[in-house]
């Protein structure tokens, strides 16, 4: 469904990610995992277009969106989480969704300044969906509250509702249970695994072994820029190079 | 979605009725004058506060699209082009030339907007002071006719000459410019704009272009600029090249920023407020400068929503102690 094509990415003398190739297949959950410093971030933001690889290529769906402005990959269907928590945070809930819905609409300047038919429409059918997407993260009764007021998970679900909210056929979560204790982190994995039920295709970064373990369908490792393993949860453990690489010779993290 | 409490309404059609019966007990002509001074930098304020308050874009062009506006009318009412056509063009034209600015200085982020805006203001008031030809150079525009007189079917005609007149089309339009205002920002559209000054990557990334909605917002921002000083021009029937200078712009700042940054009612209540408060303070000379010195620190620091804000503020904190003594009494009964 998306394929990343021998993609590389420098810093001046640094390569982040070299020579990178996978593919996320259509209603899998696919975990990209590698030690601090491996690429994985760069990764996403070379995907949705906040860096520009300097070679290779990104495409959805046979169609190349390498080096397309972030505004333009949403509008292909790929949303994404940043790993710092990332919401408007001066707004209130149901216009975080709101916001993320809009490029679906024709809420432009002169629908909302006359006030048309397909204001009307529009802006009804974005608050239904806001409001669904709000049910479905189980934050409905706090849909007209400030982000402030919010705990740090229901954050972190509003910060996947606002991926989620236009219905993307790509989900990338950059770390979505960071800084989160367990039982946290079991919820979000319970979100995860209903985003997919749902039909949305899942690409997440994760950390925490255990619950990618569990979670994932296919693993992809990286280290020093570069993909050193591939594979299910099971055979990825076991794999050597990640074994020396990743977990530093220790395998019951 | 987006509904206000009754009270704030009924405040809100108390000031109406007030601003309509204004001629009736304000008979004095200096003070007629700066109430209607007020509503047109009311307006300019409003568009001022789509682009920085609302988008959170530092424009410091402001008066420059006030002054393209102004000398418009002037420039096409002189050459016998009637004011009301004269008005929607110059607007336009400042709306245009707010396009023509935007597209390169809107590539350019925080303070390097406000610097390349800015510098777009002082080349403009310089061009203003020495395009003899065009503007009159230092000397301006004078005898800027009035409007024609508003035909009526069954009436006759409105005649536009008397100072009232003036006033009640200064009050027309920003009750229009509010009016558009309101819609624009209470919308997803005006989410869109406020998600840009809110988290421009996180905006880009949900699909806001956000290069595009920030345009957007600086030309309708100008458009309005330039109406305010197409009726400035109008009502005080002169253009000078202060019109278009960049003091014209801090003047807007100061009433946005004391009156209320990124509310509605904040432009119009600093227009009002801070003339008001220079009138009083005329004993103190210059030194009322150093007054608004303090009182604009003051304002940044506490109430970084200026007035409105403070006042919303304030009756957040009425509201939390009337439910805490009315829970408190509920718990005592018990």
């Amino acid at each position: 469904m998306l394929r990343v094509e021998s993609v590389t990415k420098r810093f001046d003398g640094l390569v982040a990610v070299q020579d990178l190739s996978f593919e996320i297949v259509a209603g899998e959950i696919l975990a990209v995992i590698g030690p601090n410093g491996a690429g994985k971030s760069t990764v996403f933001n070379l995907i949705t277009g906040t860096l520009r690889p300097t070679a290779g290529k990104v495409f959805i769906s046979e169609l190349d969106i390498t080096g397309l402005r972030p505004y333009r990959i949403a509008s292909q269907g790929i949303s994404r989480t940043f790993q710092t928590t990332s919401l408007f945070d001066q707004l209130r809930v149901i216009d975080n969704l709101m916001i993320a819905y809009k490029w679906r609409t024709r809420l432009g300047f002169w629908n909302t300044l006359f006030h048309t038919k397909t204001f009307k429409a529009d802006q009804a059918t974005a608050f239904q969906r806001a409001m669904e997407t709000l049910e479905f993260l189980g934050l409905a009764e706090k849909s007209h509250q400030f982000i402030p007021a919010l705990s740090q998970e229901e954050q972190k679900r509003l910060a996947i509702g606002i991926a989620l909210v236009s219905q993307p056929q790509i989900l990338l979560l950059d770390e979505p249970t960071g800084g989160l204790i367990p039982e946290e982190t079991d919820r979000i994995t319970g979100l995860i695994e209903r985003v997919r039920e749902q039909g949305t295709t899942v690409c997440l970064i994760e950390h925490k072994m255990q619950m990618i373990m569990g979670l994932a369908d296919r693993i992809v490792v990286l280290n020093y820029g570069k993909k050193i393993a591939e594979g299910p949860p099971a055979a990825v453990k076991t794999d050597p190079a990640v074994i020396e690489a990743y977990l530093g010779g220790e395998v019951d993290a | 979605m987006f509904t206000k409490p009754i009270h704030t309404k009924l405040l809100y059609l108390v000031i109406l009725a007030a601003a309509l019966f204004l001629p009736l007990y304000v008979p004095d002509p200096y003070i007629f004058q700066i109430v209607t001074m007020s509503l047109l930098f009311a307006i300019a304020t409003s568009g001022m506060n789509l682009i920085i308050g609302i988008t959170g874009q530092a424009s410091l062009a402001h008066g420059a699209f006030f002054g393209i506006g102004a000398y418009g009318v002037a420039i096409m009412t002189k050459a016998g082009i009637t004011f009301w056509l004269a008005l929607p063009a110059s607007a336009l034209i400042a709306a245009f030339a707010g396009l023509l600015v935007g597209l390169p200085t809107l590539r350019t982020r925080g303070s390097y907007f406000a610097i390349t805006t800015l510098c777009f203001g002082v080349i403009l008031w310089i061009v203003a002071g020495n395009w003899i030809d065009l503007t009159g150079g230092h000397n301006g525009i004078f005898g800027i006719p009035r409007p024609s007189a508003i035909p009526v079917p069954f009436y006759g005609e409105i005649p536009l000459y008397s100072q009232a007149a003036m006033y009640f089309l200064a009050l027309g339009f920003l009750l229009l410019t509010l009016f558009a205002l309101y819609r624009l920002v209470y919308s997803i559209f005006g989410l869109s704009l406020m998600a840009v000054r809110n988290n421009e990557p996180l905006a880009d990334s949900v699909g806001v272009n956000t290069f595009v909605t920030k345009l957007v917002s600086f030309v309708i921002a100008n458009f309005i600029a330039g109406l305010a000083g197409g009726l400035y021009a109008c009502i005080i029937g002169a253009v000078s090249p202060s019109a278009a200078g960049y003091m014209m712009t801090f003047n807007f700042l100061i009433f946005l920023i004391l009156g209320g940054m990124a509310t509605l009612p904040g432009p119009v209540v600093g227009a009002f407020a801070i003339p008001v408060i220079m009138e009083f303070l005329q004993f103190m000379g210059d030194y009322r400068m150093l007054f608004f010195g303090a009182l604009l620190v003051v304002v940044i620091i506490y109430f970084p929503q200026g007035f409105v804000g403070g006042l919303r503020l304030l009756n957040q904190k009425v509201v939390a102690r009337r439910q805490r003594k009315i829970s408190e009494s509920g718990h005592a009964s018990r």
